[in-house]
């Protein structure tokens, strides 16, 4: 039988799909981390697989339980966050600004 | 009244004797302020406890009775916040230690009303890391035990929320629902919980775990408290485009005429697929009485097949992950919380070692699940399939509400289990949600209200709660069922099931 889903065969996942999924998701994980899991990502991959194997002709993605759209509101100026009070909680600040490592590949 | 009889009384008693002069806000505060120090140890339902806060929102409610100014709904009444809510420079950690220490700039929409209410904040309740658990062992700060055995879960995410009010320490708690994240605490716990319709409660403020289905609501030990706190905190806020644009009355009076007219007339139908040999027996059998004692109350009883939420816990396990991916990118180490690496270090790997060290491992589990989802090749077979099925569900509730008022079947598939028991096994733990995920994914209205005990035998007595699924926006109508139960379990029991939970004074089990 053709499998529509696009799964093919089991759902399993390898140590080196785990280590880019990492990557992408900005998390430094270990070796042992990734190891751990590959494991468990496969067991639950392959559990919530299911869906693909529902019926599902002719239906719609549902997004969002309120079909609310365009959605305004009156354009009014209010007042913005207190900035020191937002800095004051910032892992790093300077001259009224977040301060960040650097982005570019500049010399500090 | 003495502090102890304080800390037992209904929010409303409290709020009536209050607004009458007979107790002061103070007292009250104190009188709960010293059960946490006494019984909090033991049970670790708070993160945070701000009482000079609480004494400060106490005395001004003290204040405008004395001049006579007219009071909010629930003044003087004191509540415990799930710590995933912000409240203006009260430490919010969302039990997470990448936000360890931040003191948010704001108050959460949820806060604002509260505040208008004249509700005494206590403290920030403990919970599952980012909401993203079943037993609250996921926060990474400790564990909080159930009331009734405290070798037990409370249930999760709210599960700190859940048991302050199971212990005492507060007759009225917040907690947030993704996927079932107040009814199964509640249950759990022997208390009531409701989540309203999405978009019923503002979610500013809240901070996002799955935007399509996170939902703030009402937790207490009476189902007239819970409906009282759940008036106090709906409505329409433009600050949340998911917002209902519609306001909330009647739920109280809602959950007294179910109280005084019982049932009759209602249809409710038992789901079908939430019974059967997959179900603890015990939880089965509590659930059976308690179906019939809807039907001594009037209503007429059908067994409904809901076909598709046999495949919710997949749908959600794929669409709550691929949300909380992009919704947690947010934790960069720039903005707030914690940073981990230098200036000179590239903010990709600043990124990655702050999120390693600051995120605990379901977390992370679930960003790595969301992001898999999510990406070029699987988002059609995972993402967009979990989709049609969450449609599937929604449409199967739709078609069961034309001929039903109310669904009802048991909150949780089993009791409160052993701390433990299930935190290395992922899928094992979301099984803890198999009940409650399917009007999660659909934005329905349902709660959890106590039953009864499981039998004491190997395990304690634990308590098992019903769910009562209305349609959406008739959050009006589970308040009406759960108000005539509990109005024949006082008639039968005397009192509330929580008052055979162990009294935990002295801080002795």
């Amino acid at each position: 039988m053709v499998d529509d889903s696009g799964i093919q065969g089991e759902a399993t996942i390898s140590e080196q799909e785990v280590r880019h999924l990492a990557h992408l998701a900005r998390l430094a994980l270990t070796d042992d981390e990734v190891a751990h899991f590959t494991g468990q990502l496969g067991a639950i991959l392959h559990a919530v697989s299911e869906v693909a194997r529902v019926d599902r002709t002719g239906v719609t993605p549902m997004s969002h339980a309120v079909a609310l759209a365009n959605v305004t509101r009156p354009d009014l100026v209010t007042a913005s966050l207190p900035v020191a009070e937002v800095l004051a909680a910032a892992p790093a600040a300077e001259d009224d600004r977040f301060r960040v490592p650097r982005i570019l590949g500049e010399a500090p | 009244m003495s502090p102890q009889a304080i800390t037992r009384a209904e929010a409303l008693t409290l709020a009536a004797q209050i607004a009458a002069g007979e107790l002061s806000a103070r007292e009250v505060t104190e009188a709960h302020l010293a059960r946490i120090a006494e019984v909090d140890p033991l049970v670790g339902a708070f993160l945070h406890v701000d009482a000079d806060g609480a004494r400060a929102q106490a005395d001004a409610v003290d204040a405008q009775r004395a001049a006579g100014e007219p009071l909010g709904p629930l003044a003087g009444v004191p509540l415990a916040l799930k710590d995933v809510l912000v409240q203006r420079g009260i430490p919010t950690t969302c039990g997470s230690r990448i936000l360890e220490g931040w003191r948010p700039p704001y108050d959460a929409t949820v806060v604002t009303r509260l505040r208008a209410a004249g509700v005494v904040i206590l403290g920030k309740a403990n919970c599952d890391e980012f909401a993203m658990g079943s037993s609250t062992e996921n926060s990474a700060y400790h564990p909080t035990r159930n009331p009734w055995a405290l070798d037990r879960v409370p249930g999760g995410s709210s599960g700190g929320s859940a048991a302050a009010v199971a212990a005492h320490l507060a007759p009225l708690a917040i907690g947030t629902d993704t996927g079932g994240s107040i009814r199964q605490p509640a249950a759990l716990t022997g208390i009531v919980g409701a989540k309203p319709t999405y978009g019923g409660v503002s979610r500013y403020g809240l901070v996002a775990f799955a935007s399509s289905l996170d939902q703030a609501g009402p937790m207490a030990r009476t189902v007239a408290d819970t409906a009282a706190l759940h008036e106090v905190i709906a409505g329409h806020d433009p600050r949340d485009a998911t917002s209902i644009p519609q306001q909330w009355p009647g739920l109280r009076a809602a959950a007294e005429a179910g109280a005084a007219e019982g049932l009759t007339g209602m249809r409710i139908g038992v789901i079908a697929e939430h019974d059967g040999p997959g179900w603890d027996a015990q939880v089965r059998a509590v659930t059976a009485d308690a179906i019939d004692r809807l039907q001594h109350l009037g209503a007429e009883v059908v067994t409904v097949s809901v076909p598709h939420v046999v495949h919710a816990l997949a749908a959600y396990y794929l669409i709550a992950p691929s949300e909380a991916s992009s919704n947690l990118a947010r934790f960069d180490g720039m903005r707030y919380g914690l940073r981990v690496g230098g200036d000179d270090d590239s903010v990709a790997a600043v990124m990655s070692a702050t999120r390693a060290a600051g995120f605990g491992p379901e977390v992370k589990r679930r960003i790595m699940l969301g992001t898999f989802a999510l990406s070029t090749g699987y988002y059609e077979a995972y993402y967009r399939s979990a989709q049609q099925v969450r449609r599937l569900i929604a449409d199967d509730f739709a078609a069961a509400f034309t001929h039903c008022d109310a669904l009802v079947g048991p909150t949780s598939p089993l009791p409160a289990f052993p701390l433990g028991e299930r935190i290395d096994d992922p899928l094992a733990m979301y099984l803890a949600d198999l009940a409650t995920l399917p009007a999660s994914l659909a934005g329905l209205p349902a709660m959890s209200v106590p039953i009864g005990l499981t039998p004491a035998g190997a395990a304690p007595a634990l308590p098992v709660g019903l769910q009562i699924i209305a349609a959406a926006t008739a959050d009006a109508t589970m308040y009406r069922v759960a108000g005539a139960l509990a109005a024949d379990q006082q008639q039968q029991w005397g009192g509330l099931l929580l008052d055979r939970a162990p009294s935990l004074s002295g801080g002795r089990p």
